[in-house]
């Protein structure tokens, strides 16, 4: 079953053509990514699934149901997004705890101090941490509560857009274990998008490559750790990551 | 060799106060740079940008720097008033910021903004300073100079505004080349272009260049020699080439960090940061 | 004593109510640094406890006339002299601030959340609402305030409470452009988006996640402007429209002294110059909560 359905996707702002018509397909339980460079709409792409790019032609399906052109309160709980920046997708405002128990709330959810201490340990933050604001809190622990909050509603699928490109590269590397084990413990699906092959490789099973809001290759992982693409704009990226074309 | 010795460095350090007391940023480091490409990589917070600014005496108050030498071409550059180092910034050495948009100026063409930066130097006639111009903005790969220079900061893109920046930063023919991050705001391909055109200007110039940056392994390919700072200190100097075969353990856990183009590894090593305390 | 200190102090709050207090607390840390807010604070505190303990700091009654010792100079009997009707300047100057804070803390309470709220709406739904919110806004910038007011006034007849809702009404619509321009700047961001896409209501999202960020710059603004709420509601006063004699007010005070402003100079300049102080104080503080405010050095 597909998590995740594309069929002709032309994305718009105002008048602008963002993306081209994008059709893609991503399995229940895999890592896909999206990789392109800045101004591509590979970002928008997940901004039209989450329903913050409304004006879009074609169908998005998700779990095999169509989604509206808006953001849904059903399907807040199927499927979450976690955001580039940790600096600003978290309120500057609200503490960790209040932060994670807004979404219990919002969803009638009862048992919050057990799912809060649940899910923060989950992704490894120490309870320690749950009255603090984001600005008591380095960039890699702000990260882990977003991640947090994308996961305490227990969604299967997860949007992940740029998710360590803010971070150290200690950091990243922490971060992107902590994706694999919690793909590994919960069966989650991921879509992600990022410029970063080296990322790909380690996270992700396919990935699909965007040029100017076109769909240009879809193509294993194994074919990237290979260096083995077909189309010459992969090449050029796989080239500026600092591969060797063989 | 000390002919050819742009910059000496001896227990450069740099603090800020606190609520408390002074807390040293960075702390105490010395290096010195001949006419080669040196590379400062560290994370956030390890000072690296710090030591770049306190070259060209722009770190402010509260902000304190102090050495045992801060010598540029024998000029004790702590020795320097205001004026004089404004003299210095910009002809003997230049300093190219990560994000060119915040350092064009928007409601100037770029053909002003860099015959300005010549002009506020020397002395030359109009036409000989359209000429450099171009052939600047030639130098830095720029497909139709006389074109660009008619356009407004807005109207590029940013690696396009980045190589500007180099054209106005290179144009005084400076000794010493500063670049703190000039790439990561900027897409992995156009990357490779700009430090490409950094790398053959220094090149061909004979100048020396300081490249600060987070990312290890493009450091190592466009550099001679590596410093790598933490917490305020220099923990790794090595030749560039000589990076796989880092000692210090720190090194060698940020290059197991980074993943690669083929990656197998089940779980990258971490630094066994814990998670218990915020910085 | 120090383990409630300590208890406020903890860099790792246990409970939703720690951390709330521990917060409140830095900011009054914070605060106590900054000198000429703490000046301010102190003659705000002061003109409060004025207000509350009137009769026992006031040396007479504020409306006992004694016509034979009319317009006497400051003396020890009168601290600040008499006025025309032999009336003591310094009892009906504390009185008086009664009358100030009645009217500053109604306006406030009235104009700011209106004028949060209008602006907060505004900004977040943009399009047509935001069209006519500002529209409004905008004819009601378009006229001076004091003018705004005295026709208001003029409309529903002098006193003190109708001259508190003509200010409220001449105040409201610069808190709406505040609050508008800071929601403009809020509605974009990540964490918007993060709580939209958690299926939170515009009404959820307005009130709890963009007003608490507009707060700040709120009470600032108010804070700052409470000085020209006290000089708007004195010119009210000065001009007659405002408190009805014999109500102590300041404003009606320097009014009914200036016939004598040459030769009894105290008459007028006693509550002159509370009025300055006050106002004074409101800008001093407003100026010191704006430094701890701001929500860049939150935390430091």
């Amino acid at each position: 079953m597909n998590a995740i359905e594309l069929n002709e996707l032309d994305i718009f702002y105002g008048d602008t053509q963002i993306t081209d018509n994008i059709s893609f397909d991503i399995k229940q339980g895999e890592s896909f990514a999206l990789v392109g460079e800045s101004g591509s709409g590979k970002s928008t792409i997940l901004k039209a699934i989450m329903g913050l790019a409304p004006k879009w032609n074609g169908s998005i399906k998700v779990n095999n149901v169509a989604r509206s052109h808006g953001i849904d309160y059903d399907f807040a709980a199927q499927c979450q997004m976690v955001f580039q920046d940790p600096y600003g997708s978290l309120h500057p405002r609200k503490t960790v705890d209040a932060t994670l128990s807004e979404p219990l709330t919002i969803h009638r959810i009862s048992d919050q101090n057990e799912r809060i201490e649940q899910v923060m340990q989950s992704v490894g933050l120490d309870l320690s941490f749950r009255f603090r604001y984001p600005h008591q809190l380095s960039g890699g622990q702000r990260q882990r509560v977003v991640i947090a909050r994308a996961l305490i509603l227990e969604p299967k699928i997860l949007l992940l857009d740029e998710p360590t490109s803010a971070l150290d590269v200690s950091v990243q590397a922490e971060i992107l274990n902590l994706f694999k084990k919690l793909r590994k413990e919960r069966g989650l699906t991921y879509l992600m998008v990022t410029h970063n092959l080296p990322v790909v490789s380690f996270l992700c099973d396919r990935l699909a490559v965007i040029k100017a809001g076109k769909l240009v290759e879809v193509t294993g992982v194994e074919q990237l750790r290979q260096g083995n693409f077909k189309h010459a704009y992969t090449q050029e990226l796989y080239a500026a990551s600092g591969g060797v074309i063989s | 060799m000390s002919e050819d010795k742009l910059l000496e460095v001896k227990n450069l350090r740099i603090s800020f106060p606190t609520t408390r007391d002074r807390i040293e940023v960075v702390k105490g480091i010395s290096f010195d740079l001949g006419r080669e490409k040196l590379g400062i990589v560290g994370e956030s917070g390890s000072g690296k940008s710090l030591t770049g600014r306190s070259i060209l005496k722009l770190i402010r108050a509260p902000g304190q720097v102090t050495a045992d030498k801060l010598s540029f071409k024998n000029i004790d550059l702590l020795a320097q008033n205001e004026k004089q180092m404004r003299n210095i910034r910009g002809t003997k050495i230049s300093m190219i910021m990560q994000d060119p948009k915040f350092s064009l100026n928007p409601v100037m063409t770029i053909g002003a903004q860099i015959s300005e930066s010549l002009n506020a130097h020397n002395k030359l006639s109009k036409s000989e300073v359209n000429q450099r111009v171009i052939d600047m903005l030639n130098d830095v790969k720029i497909n139709d100079p006389e074109r660009v220079v008619k356009l407004y900061p807005h109207e590029v893109s940013g690696g396009m505004g980045q190589r500007i920046m180099i054209a106005m930063m290179l144009i005084p023919q400076p000794d010493l080349l500063i670049a703190d991050e000039p790439t990561s705001s900027l897409d992995v391909s156009v990357q490779a272009q700009v430090l490409n055109v950094i790398d053959d200007l220094i090149s061909k110039k004979g100048m020396g260049l300081i490249l600060i940056s987070h990312d290890l392994v493009l450091t190592s390919r466009y550099c001679d020699r590596i410093l790598v700072m933490k917490s305020g200190e220099i923990v790794e100097e090595c030749k560039a080439s000589e990076l796989a075969n880092a000692k210090h353990p720190y090194t060698r856990g940020l290059l197991a960090a980074i993943p690669s183009l083929n990656e197998t590894r089940d779980e990258l090593p971490t630094l066994n940061r814990l998670q218990k305390e915020p910085i | 004593m120090t383990q409630f200190l300590d208890w406020l102090r903890d860099e790792t709050p246990t409970s939703r109510r720690q951390a709330r207090w521990g917060g409140a607390f830095r900011l009054a840390l914070a605060l106590r640094k900054n000198h000429l807010a703490m000046a301010g604070l102190i003659i705000i505190t002061t003109l409060i406890l004025f207000a509350i303990f009137a009769p026992f700091i006031a040396t007479h009654p504020a409306i006992q006339q004694d016509l034979q010792g009319r317009l006497s100079p400051p003396s020890f009997d009168h601290w600040m002299g008499t006025d025309e009707l032999g009336r003591d300047i310094w009892s009906r100057i504390v009185y008086g601030s009664q009358i100030t804070l009645f009217i500053v803390f109604l306006v406030a309470a009235i104009a700011a959340p209106i004028g949060l709220i209008a602006g907060a709406v505004a900004g977040y739904f943009g399009g047509w609402v935001d069209r006519i919110i500002m529209g409004i806004t905008d004819i009601f910038l378009s006229m001076p305030k004091l003018i705004l007011a005295l026709s208001f006034v003029a409309a529903l007849g002098p006193g003190i409470q109708n001259a508190v809702i003509a200010i409220a009404i001449a105040t409201w619509p610069s808190y709406a452009r505040i609050a508008r321009a800071e929601t403009l700047t809020i509605r974009n961001s990540e964490f918007i988006a993060a709580i939209q896409l958690q299926g939170a209501s515009s009404t959820r999202i307005v009130f709890s996640h963009i007003l608490p960020l507009c707060m700040s710059s709120m009470i600032v603004r108010v804070t700052l402007d409470m000085a020209g709420i006290i000089l708007t509601a004195a010119g009210l006063g000065f001009l007659g429209l405002g408190a009805q004699p014999p109500l102590p007010e300041w404003g009606a005070m320097i009014s009914s002294g200036r016939t004598f402003i040459f030769d009894q100079w105290w008459v007028a300049t006693m509550p002159g110059l509370a009025i300055i102080t006050v106002s004074l104080g409101f800008c001093f503080l407003g100026d010191g909560l704006r430094d701890v405010l701001d929500p860049k050095q939150g935390g430091r």
